[in-house]
């Protein structure tokens, strides 16, 4: 028997108060790792599907069903199609703050026998692009050959493997880096690997392209606005003076999207903050409580002649190791709950989820284990000390 | 050693209809030598425990001091009154206090391991487990003791660090005839050793063992009993 090994024995030996405590800290670091994590993901993935998308203003053809099948391709991840006349591009070109425009082309494969998967093919032109090319440089150093694609991260195939794309046989030259949005499903593909799959797919027969030339079709026109022209203004004028095509900022679709958001994120935070108000008064009542239910034996100790450091100290330390504990076990769960169940939190939510990287993501947890093992140290040290401010002898006649 | 309380005093509040505060222990100068066994008897309520409480530096008197040798304890700072109970001042509090977490003889083991690494703690508690004669509860845990081997697991416990002063609240409240009869013998070779002892109890039997004996009358003890102090 020495004096370190008391609060463990207090620990082990008392079981239910201590198990009690550990949930408490554990709750309160789970909703605090969980919900600060879950914000900062939403966010992360807004950020990443903004900056994927790469392009100040996306115009499209001017119909509904145009709008349906962008957004589905971007938020719902259901790959679509849609296309224009490729002389839109110039005239694009022509107006006024517009500084690069460059043409893309969606195509979606099917679950048939020609394709390995259904999956959105988006064809970009190496000549003009601006949006994907800076992306695919990150994985892949060479400029992508005819019938080499770059898989989204999510796309479940290796690099060198092939998928076949309507009857051909296409390389995987390299898989992007995560976005946590549905463009993670994507397969991009230079402009003429995709007029070659355009092509290869009329010859099944779809009815949209049977009719088009793939030489003369684009689907989409990304912009890049010059500085000093506000995108917004661009954006109107080319509603205004192109006819037959419609111009989407790239945020303001985006922010759709971000306005439900930021209710889900404001939510959120008030969700937790309200835990950890009612989590710090609980903690300071339950550790009031069990510091008056030990008081007895608190004097005992005082009778035998423990200092009121020594009682506080060993209080603070047997308050740090079940604190610790605690959180330890509340960060470790919400973490890995959140990086096992991110997929499935995406799918639920239909919004882009990417978890901050593993960095971040140990400083939040670090952050939050101090932050949980401070405040019920300190809430349990203080009704030590409170309560050893009274002489033993009053309190051993209240214990009869 | 000697201790002595220097006209102490206990004011409580309780209002009644003269005064807001009473006395549970009224000035009281008293001496407990070395080698001898003080008792005071009472009735309940009469202020014995306060006035031990005070003797063992546990609770502060509202007036007068408390010397242990030359040392007036309550101008101490805690951690060396602290230090120094556990030295040099034994306590058995009234009522059960045996720690649920510890078994019997890490109770009696604790006060020894304080304030230094104690090697041979574990052989002296044991003795001192045989001598109130629950040697065979050692590894119990206190739930599973009765009343009186409660007792006896806090007259071990605070004899354990040999203090020069003991002092003994009711330690033989719910012991039987024989063994309230070794509890004070014990107590008695414990003061003929050189200790300073102060038995509060309601035994008749205890006089036959005390040097000087008081009754406790509404925070007065009058000596029945002894050379006068
Ligand atoms: N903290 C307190 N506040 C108010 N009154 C108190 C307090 N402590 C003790 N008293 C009163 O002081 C008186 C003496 O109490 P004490 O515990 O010393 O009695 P006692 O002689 O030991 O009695 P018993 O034989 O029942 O143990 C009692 O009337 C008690 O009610
Ligand atoms: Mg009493």
């Amino acid at each position: 028997m020495k004096k370190k090994t008391l609060p463990f024995k207090n620990i082990i030996r008392k079981p239910a108060r201590t198990a009690a405590l550990t949930i408490i800290v554990f709750l309160m670091s789970f909703t605090l790792l969980g919900g600060t994590l879950a914000v900062m993901s939403l966010q992360r993935g807004l950020d990443s599907l903004e900056t994927r998308l790469g392009a100040d203003i996306i115009v499209i053809p001017d119909t509904a069903k145009s709008k349906v099948n962008l957004e589905n391709i971007i938020f719902q991840g259901v790959p679509g199609y849609f296309y224009m006349d490729k002389s839109y591009v110039d005239k694009l070109a022509q107006v006024e703050g517009v500084e690069k425009v460059s043409a893309q082309y969606y195509l979606a494969s099917l679950s048939a026998g020609c394709c390995s998967m259904p999956v959105q093919i988006i064809g970009y032109d190496p000549e003009t692009d601006f949006s994907v090319t800076p992306w695919i440089k990150k994985s892949y150093g060479k400029a992508l050959g005819e019938l080499d694609i770059v898989i989204g991260y999510n796309v479940n195939k290796d690099v060198d493997s092939y998928i076949t794309l309507y009857g051909l046989d296409c390389k995987v030259a390299a898989k992007l880096e995560q976005t946590g949005t549905e463009l993670d499903n994507a397969v991009y593909a230079n402009v003429d690997t995709v007029k070659r799959l355009i092509a290869a797919a009329k010859d099944t027969g779809i009815n949209e392209l049977s009719k088009k030339d793939p030489e003369k079709i684009v689907s989409s026109v990304m912009i890049k606005v010059e500085d000093g022209y506000g995108i917004d203004d661009v954006a109107g004028d080319i509603n205004i003076y192109v006819r037959h095509v419609q111009a989407y900022p790239t945020r303001s679709m985006i922010s759709g999207i971000a306005d439900s958001l930021s209710g889900i994120s404001g939510v959120i935070r008030v969700l937790i903050a309200a835990v950890w108000v009612f989590v710090f008064v609980l903690l300071c009542i339950v550790f009031a409580a069990m510091v008056n239910e030990r008081k007895k034996e608190f004097a005992i100790y005082r009778v035998m002649g423990m200092s009121r450091a020594m009682l506080a100290s060993m209080v603070l330390y047997e308050g740090v190791i079940i604190s610790a504990a605690g959180a330890l076990l509340g960060c470790a769960v919400s973490a890995l709950g959140l990086n096992m169940f991110s997929t499935a939190i995406e799918n639920s939510l239909n919004l882009p989820f990417l978890l901050p990287n593993m960095g971040a993501l140990a400083i939040c947890a670090a952050v939050t284990f101090v932050l949980s093992v401070v405040i019920s140290a300190v809430s349990s040290f203080y009704a030590a000390v409170k309560l050893s401010r009274v002489d033993p002898g009053l309190i051993l006649r209240e214990g009869n | 050693m000697i201790l002595k309380a220097e006209a102490v005093t206990k004011k409580y509040f309780r209002k009644s209809s003269e005064s807001n505060f009473f006395y549970a222990v009224s000035e009281t100068t008293l001496e407990l030598r070395e080698g001898s066994i003080t008792e005071i008897t009472g009735r309940s309520g009469s202020g014995k425990s306060t006035l031990l409480n005070m003797l063992a530096g546990l609770l502060r008197p509202s007036s007068g001091r408390v010397l242990l040798g030359e040392t007036d304890i309550y101008s101490l700072k805690d951690k060396e009154l602290s230090r120094l109970r556990n030295s040099s001042i034994g306590v058995i509090p009234q009522g059960q206090t045996g720690l649920d977490s510890l078994t019997v003889i890490e109770n009696v083991i604790l006060p020894s391991v304080l304030y230094k690494v104690s090697l041979n703690s574990e052989e002296r508690a044991m003795e001192l487990l045989e001598k109130v004669g629950i040697a065979q509860l050692a590894h119990s845990y206190p739930k599973e003791l009765s009343g009186g081997e409660l007792r006896r697991l806090a007259i071990a416990r605070a004899l354990i660090n040999s203090p020069a002063v003991l002092l003994a609240d009711e330690p033989t409240g719910d012991l039987d005839d024989e063994n309230t009869k070794l509890v004070l013998e014990l107590l008695r070779n414990f003061a003929d050793d050189g200790v300073s002892v102060l038995l509060v109890t309601h035994e008749a039997e205890a006089e036959k063992y005390a040097d000087v004996v008081y009754r406790m009358n509404a925070g007065k003890p009058d000596q029945i009993k002894g050379r006068p102090g």
